[in-house]
């Protein structure tokens, strides 16, 4: 373990310019529970029950900084010693909470069980439990399980996980649509009307989304479904939606003006729009977002910037930041390199930005101190660190919890990385 | 299986963690799966510390499961060692790791490592933070502090102050104050642990005649072992507001042997003279809830009946290991103690007693906010707004004054009060309204429909003005009002949803 070496023999030869190093040690990454801060925000009828310990129920509290003090859709069954020595019988006590809290949140149609490292090591099996109270509350609540462990999922692959275990539940598509467009990938809801405007206008319909807002809506798939991934961290989901036949479209991620074009571009070309029409419709925003854009590049151009690995959205972001932004990449740290889903990004990076996948977090703050980048992205528990050690650092979950993604938060995106210089450029003290 | 929404305390090797923030010199090496290091920003956060708290995990995943974990944790032990050179280091295992039954304080024994391990056996799925702090102080007290010794001589008595940790409630300026109390009183204070405390201070612990617990649900179980092993005896009273305060005085000086004259009379609290003045007429019979860990309860129970002329309604802890304690303090307000962890049924309290002030923890703040109720913070789990930058102790004497300040402010002032049931109906002054020293946080209300900017009327497309409230509350009136000055200057008369991402484009910086 522990070991540094280059990856050889990569699966795909779009990046063999870029250095692919693989580490091992301590993660400072976030586990996939997380997820549930933005998931349960975005599905607004559904409820994520975790299966696991007071640890998970501390996480989920504490991983925003600062406790959400909303009243919660989301909750934790705490697994007690009773439960672990066999005195309980672990299906009755599940059932039992399931029917305390569905009586309690009426409104709730769609129930997650997430399941958790403790409840992954003791191996309760959260699928059949979700089919047996499945049985016991349709039609009113639908209850499906995935795992959010932090021995099986990072961070953003939570999300991943969630929505792959919605897949076999999408209806299938009816024969006579010629062709449909998905969308998978938690958005910000302005995000998705942005695109789903766009889209319109362009003529690419009908044009779904997943996770839906709503558990009843769920978009349907098929062999004449096709999808785009709006979030880099989807591998699973993408997998499963193959498996109904959908046709993955090839692309880059929606950030930044070019990531934008690109992305809505290979969309544009799956569905016969024309070149003109889609230029026609796509210049006006993008003009926009290049305006917005020029605010902040003399801010970010040639500023060294050093990735530390958070949500695997770090390739693309590095990708926006040196083409669109100018800066120079030190490092692009990511907890999980999806070669096939990250081609077209890696073609786009420059070649000369090592990418270092998995993590040795020691090791990794020795490289970062030694190069003195002018700008560290990184998770909550480093930043304040290495602030005082005199970095300047941008928050990695920031960019999971704003809205970055289309040309009308492309100047947003570029924003969250010149606020830390903009301040440290203002203050005196 | 206990169904959870929040907690009021973490897992307990959390608190073992507040107890190696706390300290210099000392190592924690976890065997955890990877998530569990989001402890590290309680502490990076919360506590805006400006170092990594001292703890490496093991961070095994479900490839490591069917290999050799073991392995792993000797690794990170002798890598943490290698790269830290603690004083001391303590090892144990998380909630997940509890259950492959590794052992880490027999494989951190195997390695041999030249420093000394502690191990900390922490059960996850029955115990908590507070207990978790407790037993980890505890037993590094143990190890280290060795077997009883002549004291060296001194001119003064001289005491240990046990309890404050990271992330505990004030404990930082309640240290100061505390030490500043003994100053005047002539005893010197040996070593204050965890908070500031190296492993090698821990050693020296048996040279002080005598104990100061601070915080009983941290340092109890150490106090009372350095009683038993040491034969020095421990303060009882915590000097959380005036009276409390003086009983402490009182008490050190018995311990000490020493005329605590002196120190009663330098007495510079404002609160007894505050309370008296008929200002505070007002606060007399405000019922008030009390929520947090016992030794802050308690005490704040005290002082809002004896020193602020408060009627306590409510008593209740999530700390169950001190329950009896809580139970005792109720019963001499008249009301049952609530003793629970679960956040729904202290909120259905409040709200069944709808007291006028709700004193507790940040999970009470919000209780208090949902319900409109005025509140302020005593006690842990703590938030940001918990380490103020200014010095605000909540113990001794200057604590009492921070306690009077904080405890009043968020009331309505008096005058206001009578004003307010005088002009009940008055648009602005009337009952829904907050406080006026507290301003106003809802967003003014303006025309939704239309605007004047410089004598042009500008309407907003109905689909542009929902686009607008997708927008957050707190920056929704700087766009608005960008969006209309951009059509203004342009001359547009209806404002699209292009118009607003126009205007975005154009103020974006």
């Amino acid at each position: 373990m522990n070991a540094l070496a280059p990856l050889s023999g990569l699966a795909n030869g779009a990046c063999d310019a870029a250095p692919v190093i693989q580490e091992r040690a301590q993660r400072e990454v976030f586990c996939g529970l997380t997820g549930i801060v933005w998931l349960h925000r975005k599905i607004q009828d559904a409820f994520f029950l975790v299966v696991g310990s007071r640890t998970c129920a501390h996480l989920i509290q504490s991983a925003a900084g600062v406790m959400i003090f909303a009243e919660p859709r989301f909750a934790t069954a705490i697994l007690e010693d009773r439960d672990l020595a066999g005195v309980a019988d672990i299906d009755d006590e599940l059932d039992a909470v399931v029917d305390r809290l569905l009586a309690r949140r009426p409104e709730i149609k769609l129930l997650f069980l997430v399941g958790s490292c403790p409840s992954e090591v003791i191996k309760i099996d959260l699928s059949r439990a979700a089919a047996r109270q499945s049985r016991q509350h349709a039609p009113r609540v639908r209850i499906l399980s995935y795992s959010g462990s932090g021995i099986e999922t990072t961070f953003t692959q939570g999300e991943d996980a969630c929505l792959a275990a919605l897949v076999p539940t999408l209806p299938p598509e009816p024969e006579n649509v010629s062709q449909s467009l998905l969308v998978v990938g938690a958005l910000a809801d302005i995000v998705e009307d942005q695109f789903a405007r766009l889209f319109d206008v362009l003529g690419v319909a009908p044009v779904r989304f997943l996770p839906m807002r709503r558990a009843a809506d769920l978009p349907p798939v098929g062999p004449n479904t096709s999808f785009l991934l709006a979030q880099p961290f989807l591998a699973d989901t993408a997998h499963a939606l193959q498996e109904r036949g959908a046709r993955w479209i090839e692309a880059p991620f929606p950030l930044g003006a070019e990531g934008t074009t690109l992305w809505l571009r290979a969309a544009a070309n799956a569905f016969g729009v024309s070149e003109a029409r889609f230029d026609a419709v796509t210049s006006p925003a993008r003009a926009r977002a290049e305006q917005a854009l020029a605010h902040y590049r003399d801010a970010l151009a040639g500023k060294r910037v050093f990735l530390f690995p958070d949500s695997q959205l770090e390739p693309a972001l590095a990708r926006f930041l040196a083409r669109e932004m100018a800066m120079r990449i030190v490092e692009i740290g990511t907890p999980y390199l999806h070669r096939r889903h990250m081609a077209a990004e890696l073609d786009l990076l420059p070649n000369d930005a090592p990418i270092v996948e998995g993590q040795h977090v020691e090791r990794q703050l020795d490289r970062c101190r030694a190069a003195r980048p002018d700008l560290v992205v990184c998770g909550l528990g480093l930043a304040n660190p290495l602030e005082a050690e005199g970095f300047a650092t941008k928050w990695s979950i920031e960019l999971l919890f704003s809205p970055i993604q289309g040309y009308d938060q492309a100047g947003d995106l570029a924003e969250l990385f010149a606020r830390p210089l903009n301040r440290r450029a203002r203050l005196e003290v | 299986m206990q169904l959870t929404l929040w907690t009021y305390e973490g897992p307990p090797h959390v608190g073992a963690m507040r107890v190696a923030a706390a300290m210099h010199g000392l190592h924690y090496v976890l065997h955890a799966p990877q998530g569990d290091t989001y402890a590290d920003l309680l502490f990076t956060m919360i506590e805006r510390r400006d170092t990594r708290p001292p703890v490496t995990y093991t961070t095994f995943q479900a490839r490591d499961l069917g290999a050799d974990t073991a392995e792993l944790f000797k690794s990170a032990a002798r890598e943490a060692y290698e790269r830290f050179s603690p004083q001391a280091m303590i090892v144990g295992a998380s909630c997940t790791a509890e259950l492959l039954q590794d052992d880490p304080g027999g494989l951190a024994k195997a390695l041999d490592l030249p420093c000394p391990v502690i191990a900390l056996e922490l059960p996850a799925y029955q115990k908590k933070e507070n207990w978790g702090a407790s037993e980890t102080f505890y037993r590094l007290v143990r190890g280290l502090a060795g077997a009883r010794r002549d004291r060296p001589s001194r001119d003064r008595k001289s005491c240990n102050i046990l309890g404050p940790t990271s992330l505990g409630f004030r404990c930082r300026d309640d240290v100061r104050e505390i030490a500043k109390l003994l100053a005047t009183l002539g005893v010197e204070v040996n070593v204050v642990a965890p908070l500031g405390a190296s492993p090698k201070d821990l050693t020296r612990l048996g040279d002080a005649d005598f104990n100061v617990l601070l915080y009983p649900e941290i340092g109890l179980a150490a106090a009372q072992w350095l009683e038993r092993a040491h034969g020095q005896p421990f303060t009882r009273s915590i000097p959380l507001g005036v009276g409390a305060t003086r009983d402490f005085i009182a008490e050190v000086a018995r311990m000490a042997e020493i005329n605590p004259a002196t120190a009663l009379e330098t007495n510079d609290s404002r609160l007894p003279w505050y309370s008296r003045s008929v200002d505070s007429t007002y606060l007399t019979g405000k019922r008030v809830f009390i929520f947090g860990d016992a030794t802050h309860a308690i005490a704040a129970a005290r002082i809002a009946q004896d020193e602020l002329g408060f009627e306590v309604v409510g008593l209740g802890t999530y700390a169950r290991e001190f329950a009896r304690d809580v139970r005792e303090a109720a019963a001499r307000y008249g009301v049952e103690a609530l003793v629970t962890d679960d956040y729904l049924d202290v909120e259905a309290k409040v709200a069944e007693l709808q007291p006028e002030l709700v004193l507790g923890t940040q999970m009470e703040r919000h209780i208090a906010k949902r319900l409109g109720l005025p509140c302020a913070v005593i006690s842990a789990p703590v938030h940001v707004q918990d380490f103020p930058a200014r010095y605000s102790p909540h113990m001794g004497f200057e604590g009492a004054n921070v306690i009077f300040d904080t405890w009043v402010h968020p009331l309505m002032m008096g005058l206001e009060e009578h004003l307010l049931t005088m002009f009940r109906d008055d648009v602005e002054f009337h009952d829904g309204a907050a406080p006026s020293h507290l301003g106003e946080e809802q967003e003014p209300r303006r025309p939704t429909s239309a605007a004047v900017v410089s004598d042009i009327v500008l309407a907003w497309a109905d689909d542009a003005e929902k686009e607008l409230k997708k927008i957050p509350f707190f920056v929704r009136g700087k766009a608005r009002r960008n969006t209309e000055k951009f059509a203004a200057e342009r001359g547009l008369a209806t404002i699209t949803v292009e118009t607003l991402y126009d205007a975005k484009a154009h103020f974006a910086r």
